[in-house]
């Protein structure tokens, strides 16, 4: 066989792959790069210095710790309203499920104003809460309110085809055995449901630490209080300190990265156990 | 089980999309995932009738015998009460505050937020900016696909995970690479600078970050679509005679119109919307760098509240036409996937 038949026999493969490269290398490999270039341009002293000043150390703390409790928020109310899209049928059901992709489809600079003028003291539902005592706007409850937003279809959009193709006959064998319906939810399933809460939680979160277009309106941008680390970024940039941008933007990549490897292990995980049922 | 058998058939069609889905800590994950089921479904019709007729099994049984998969009504009242209250509290009502605060002084007072200068300015800067991305990482989507759907050659799980990286790349970082190439410190900024070009805080700048931001969308849609449709007729035209042009242009892009249409306008809601990235290159200079989500924060933060709001409901209805379309096209594509395969 020719090198040419092994590959396929349609035309244009040098011509294709090639544009795919270059234009992939000049958009995104050779850019990204540069952000390596420059953290490594501070040497290791210099760049633990900037990473582990008390500014970026509550950066970060603030920005992985609020995108913690926003996709764990996701994974009980993700999972809650997974299962009623998908086991119940109910007047309105098609508009709830459509308005799921909203914080998608919305610009980030939109659902941020809108946020806040929510929650803000005077705003529809920051008024009620301020008398319970209860700040949402310019505090980390903000931040963290602003993130479970933005985080909130990944977890739905995760476990909703699971639940509708979960096969019925588990269930009926389990309740036919005396199980009550919570030990049917519980032992029957919610193991089904674990992996893809679990991979909607980790997308949710890796989305999380990045956000910034929703969050810096509603967070007030206090530095050491309710500064997440993408903006810590874009003050460094303003700055003209892009090797300290560089060095934070290097830890969030790394993060990031992490969490998707991670998604990838639970996902072949899933599909090992699913092939095996 | 049938459905199973159908999926493992597919299996080998259906692994760089599933890779594709997993490597991506995605914002477009949700709007990618449906085509991606709908693609792999494509061959099998029943694949997608069975599973509809289990999850839609307990409800039709429900009405003669209370089936053991049903829940107590007291149990489903207050899950579908909680259901509607987080979506409601969370994506109701502020898409409620857009439209009621932008239309506070009136339709007059939002006409006149609109034909604002600096607004129009910032409209026709948006629509410039998505008119030249949109374009180029299309062309690329159907390049990259046709390299990826159509050829063997190792290494191409990891070329499909290279081209999903800018979705899991904070919209930050992604406006700080052009700095990092072409600002004032970058490494080509004293060449630009000596030869008078300008780049950051200027519309190439604004076009560079957006390429890098919406780059997957159009290549993610139509590499499992492509994949699913195989290559039978494109075979067919190349023993046909038709050259390598015709094919393209006569065979694949009319038959994966619809999935590249879907991808286009996932791509163009984003360089429109997007906020972040431009938000680092452009320098906030008015009139002349703003995009329309950067006007949005400029009024705001300048208390200009009905101004700002008026400006958010023109993205507010750029994002419903969007999901609207997305909705039509994906039934579109469904129907399409399911007449194709008929004997």
């Amino acid at each position: 066989m020719s090198p040419r038949t092994q590959r396929g026999v349609l035309p244009g493969f040098g011509l294709s792959t090639g544009l795919t490269l270059s234009y992939l290398s000049l958009v995104v490999l050779v850019p990204l790069s540069t952000i390596a270039a420059r953290a490594s341009g501070l040497g290791l002293a210099q760049g633990w210095r900037v990473i582990s000043s008390p500014r970026a150390v509550a950066a970060f703390g603030l920005s992985f710790g609020a995108s913690l409790a926003a996709a764990a928020v996701n994974v009980v109310f993700g999972v809650l309203v997974a299962w009623v899209l998908a086991r119940y049928r109910f007047p309105g059901r098609a508009f709830l499920d459509a308005i799921v992709d909203l914080p998608f489809a919305l610009p980030t600079a939109v659902s941020g104003i809108a946020l806040t003028a929510v929650f803000a003291r005077t705003g529809w539902l920051g008024r009620w809460l301020e008398p319970l005592g209860v700040n949402v706007a310019y505090t980390r409850l903000g931040v963290t309110l602003a993130l479970t937003f933005i985080g909130l279809p990944f977890v739905i959009r995760t476990v909703q085809p699971v639940i509708e193709d979960l096969e019925t006959d588990m269930e009926e064998a389990a309740a036919v055995l005396g199980a009550t319906r919570w030990q049917v939810f519980v032992h029957v399933l919610l193991p089904s449901i674990v992996p893809a809460a679990l991979t909607g939680f980790a997308l949710a979160f890796a989305r999380g630490l990045g956000e910034y277009g929703s969050v810096v309106f509603i967070s007030g941008n206090m530095p050491l209080r309710t500064e997440i680390a993408p903006l810590l970024i874009m003050t460094k940039l303003e700055q003209f300190d892009y090797a300290g941008a560089a060095a934070i933007a290097l830890v969030l990549l790394a993060a990031s990265f992490a969490v998707l490897v991670a998604i990838n292990r639970l996902q072949a995980f899933a599909r090992a156990r699913g092939g095996l049922a | 089980m049938h459905a199973r058998a159908g999926g493992s058939r597919e299996g080998a069609a259906r692994q760089p999309a599933t890779f594709a889905l997993a490597a991506t800590g995605s914002f477009a994950f949700a709007f990618a995932g449906d085509p991606v089921n709908v693609a792999v479904n494509a061959n099998d019709p029943t694949n997608e009738n069975v599973s509809a007729n289990v999850f839609r099994g307990p409800a039709t049984a429900a009405r003669a015998l209370p089936a053991a998969t049903d829940d107590p009504p007291l149990v489903r009242a207050v899950l579908v009460g909680a259901a509607v209250v987080f979506l409601a509290t969370l994506v109701l009502v502020p898409v409620a505050v857009v439209v009621v605060e932008a239309l506070r002084g009136g339709v007059g007072l939002w006409l006149k937020a609109l034909v604002d200068p600096d607004a129009l300015a910032a409209i026709r800067l948006t629509l410039t900016v998505a008119a030249i991305a949109v374009p180029l990482n299309t062309a690329f989507g159907v390049v990259a696909a046709w390299s990826i759907t159509r050829f063997r050659y190792r290494g191409k799980v990891l070329l499909v995970s290279l081209i999903d990286l800018p979705f899991g790349v904070s919209p930050v970082i992604s406006g700080m690479v052009t700095v990092l190439l072409f600002g004032a410190q970058g490494w080509l900024g004293p060449w630009l600078a000596a030869h008078g070009l300008r780049i950051v805080f200027a519309t190439p700048g604004l076009v560079l970050a957006t390429v890098f931001v919406t780059f997957p969308f159009v290549a993610r849609e139509l590499i499992p679509f492509m994949q699913a449709q195989g290559q039978e007729e494109e075979e067919a035209a190349y023993v046909l005679g038709a050259t390598g042009w015709q094919i393209l242009t006569r065979v694949t892009l009319p038959n994966v119109r619809w999935s590249l249409f879907y991808g286009v306008i996932l791509c163009n809601a984003r360089a429109m919307g997007e906020f972040g990235a431009v938000s680092v290159v452009s320098g906030h200079i008015r009139g002349a760098t703003n995009t329309v989500p950067l006007q949005v924060e400029i009024l705001y933060n300048e208390y200009a509240f009905q101004a700002a709001f008026a400006l958010a409901s023109l993205l507010l209805v750029l994002a419903l036409v969007t999901m609207v379309t997305k909705q039509l096209l994906h039934w579109r594509l469904r129907r399409t996937a399911t007449l194709e395969s008929l004997p």
